[in-house]
């Protein structure tokens, strides 16, 4: 187990350091980066004196260490158009991002699941080839389309729901709606395939011989052992959320990391919009490295089977 | 290329009706957008002020009829929207290209010279994989700037990790394959050996790939132009094309209600038959 963790701790590491070399290596994409910071009507003196002042002067690999070693002291750098540290910037606008995601995470898994174990049991009932339909469905509909659906339902035309914003509590329900139902797919496909494993096996066959009707069976026992593949879809699929915020967000004006990430770019403070990518990117790798730990220690035969 | 297309439509003929309806559907916006210069007899550019925001059916006094209305700055929607799907299209079929030939190579690569290359090779994929690719494609297109070209590589080169993971697990199982090892110890080299002997019999996998990553790549650019780091103004997008119907959700319900439905018939259509086309190459995995 010892080693199964520090071996997975490693691959997180190294991941890690993968992703803050190739953030390193996008800023750089169109030459200097300098000029991606510089106000648009910097003179060439200016930009001359912010490139010495970021450091950008000196050779690359002199940059690359100053980078990574900022990093680990979690400095993300300054926002040039704030003038605040770009991490502070992020704090406060993360909460509304996590509860978004969250939201959107129990939508997908409220329904995606229950739909893939009805799709799982009763393959040929017209209430599974519905369900199977509408998640392809959900999965085709980009996020920015089904949010503006929804405002011109809810909040247009009925007026049920407030439009945009986070000032009101039911705020939330649209946004996390329209970003759930892009996961719930995944989740449905996932419920499935892990309840048909389930259901080939022995012990169902033992239940439904004792008498116990299918879905006696799947709810005593399936789904309890189908929960665990679900664990570690639900860690990547926060990673997922995290980053589709940047468009719902957008949609419906919810003041997290997402809309942040927008006005950053369009007022070209890349410094921040670096700190963001980074902090959703190691926040990723964190997920799922928590999630197979998390895994491996629910289910033992996980570290024999790889070790 | 005949034997291809009667095979092809060999195939189409097994699959069920859904599917089938999904790749005429997807023939249709193929031809739409190729057709879409004699399709259209307006300029998808052309701008009348005097006819903003005019209802599906419009006709003006000169004659001139909006079969589908025009957007805020009186341009016909039917051509916008012809226009857009060539745009699209064409940039969802580039990046596709670029990033099944990228990551096939790379994971083909891996998986058959083994060792350090493996190595290396698959961890960068494993690191890609790591970060979520519409934050990269966002942060790319900001700092190389928006345009179709740019587009392209930004899309294709985020997205080959997949491939590279389906080319290098088949490309290990079809190793061990006899008639590789006779190619092998006939003393043909590897990337012969790899394109004319390997490619063909993986070719199928990386298929049910590319069909889902062309819906996805879709949905990509059409979300990058709605936030308005696609597609640049005045060429028309789908996703910019709704990114200004929202603000007349109340007045124009069809500057909404028409890209919204293309992109979402053009997706699912995609979808549907990326899921027959997996079915069908691995009945094992019926319907999974």
């Amino acid at each position: 187990m010892t080693r199964y963790i520090l071996y997975r701790l490693l691959q997180a590491v190294i991941a890690t350091l993968g992703v803050l070399t190739i953030v390193f290596v996008v800023m750089r994409l169109a030459g200097d980066p300098t000029l991606l910071l510089a106000p648009d009507n910097a003179s060439r003196e200016q930009i001359e004196a912010l490139r010495v002042a970021l450091g950008f002067d000196r050779p690359l690999h002199v940059q690359y260490f100053a980078y990574v070693g900022d990093l680990l002291r979690l400095n993300l750098g300054e926002s040039v158009v704030q003038r605040a540290p770009a991490i502070d910037i992020l704090m406060l606008r993360l909460p509304y991002t996590v509860s978004l995601a969250l939201a959107a995470l129990t939508v997908a898994i409220g329904i995606g699941v229950p739909v893939g174990v009805i799709m799982a049991v009763r393959p040929d009932h017209w209430l599974a080839r519905l369900l199977g339909a509408l998640t392809l469905a959900g999965q085709s509909m980009p996020t920015f389309l089904s949010g503006i659906l929804m405002i011109m339902v809810f909040a247009v035309t009925l007026g049920w729901l407030p439009s945009s914003g986070a000032d009101s509590a039911s705020g939330i329900v649209m946004p996390a709606i329209a970003l759930g139902a892009l996961s719930m797919a995944t989740f449905a496909r996932m419920a499935r395939i892990a309840v048909l494993d389930e259901l080939s096996k022995d012990y169902v066959r033992a239940c439904r011989a004792r008498g116990l009707s299918i879905w006696t069976a799947v709810f005593r026992h399936v789904l309890r052992n189908a929960a665990l593949p679900l664990v570690s879809v639900a860690a990547l699929e926060i990673g997922n959320l995290l980053a589709g915020s940047i468009i719902v967000e957008n949609v419906f004006a919810w003041p997290g990391v997402g809309q942040l990430a927008l006005q950053a770019i369009q007022s070209r403070d890349f410094l921040l919009v670096q700190a963001i990518v980074l902090f959703i990117s190691v926040t990723y790798v964190a997920t799922s490295l928590a999630a197979d730990l998390v895994y491996a220690w629910i289910d033992p035969r996980i570290v024999l089977a790889r070790s | 290329m005949i034997v291809a297309l009667r095979e092809g439509r060999a195939v189409l003929n097994r699959l069920p009706l859904a599917a089938r309806i999904a790749a005429l559907v997807l023939a249709l916006f193929l031809l739409a957008a190729l057709a879409a210069p004699w399709l259209s007899p307006l300029d998808p550019a052309r701008q009348t002020l005097l006819a903003r925001l005019r209802p599906p059916g419009f006709t003006t006094a000169a004659g001139v009829t909006y079969w589908l209305g025009t957007d805020d700055l009186g341009r016909d929607l039917y051509a916008r929207l012809l226009h857009g799907a060539r745009l699209s299209i064409a940039i969802a079929v580039l990046s596709v290209v670029l990033s099944c030939v990228v990551g096939t190579a790379v994971g083909m690569a891996a998986a058959w010279f083994r060792g350090v290359t493996e190595i290396v090779l698959m961890r960068l994929v494993d690191i890609m994989m790591s970060i979520p690719a519409i934050l990269l494609a966002v942060l790319s297109v900001a700092v190389l700037g928006p345009g179709l070209l740019n587009l392209v590589i930004v899309l294709g080169l985020t997205r080959w990790p997949r491939y590279a993971r389906v080319a290098y697990g088949q490309t290990l199982q079809s190793a061990t394959l006899p008639y590789v090892k006779a190619a092998e110890l006939a003393g043909v080299r590897a990337p012969r050996l790899l394109l004319r002997h390997i490619l063909p019999n993986i070719a199928g996998p990386l298929l049910v790939v590319v069909t889902a990553e062309f819906g996805l790549m879709i949905l990509f650019e059409a979300g990058l132009s709605f936030l308005g780091l696609g597609i640049q103004p005045p060429d028309p997008s789908w996703g910019s094309i709704l990114s200004v119907g929202r603000n007349y959700l109340e007045r124009a319900w069809w500057m909404t209600a028409f890209p919204g439905a293309c992109l979402f018939m053009l997706v699912l259509s995609v979808n549907v038959l990326g899921d027959a086309l997996r079915d069908h190459l691995d009945p094992r995995a019926q319907g999974r």
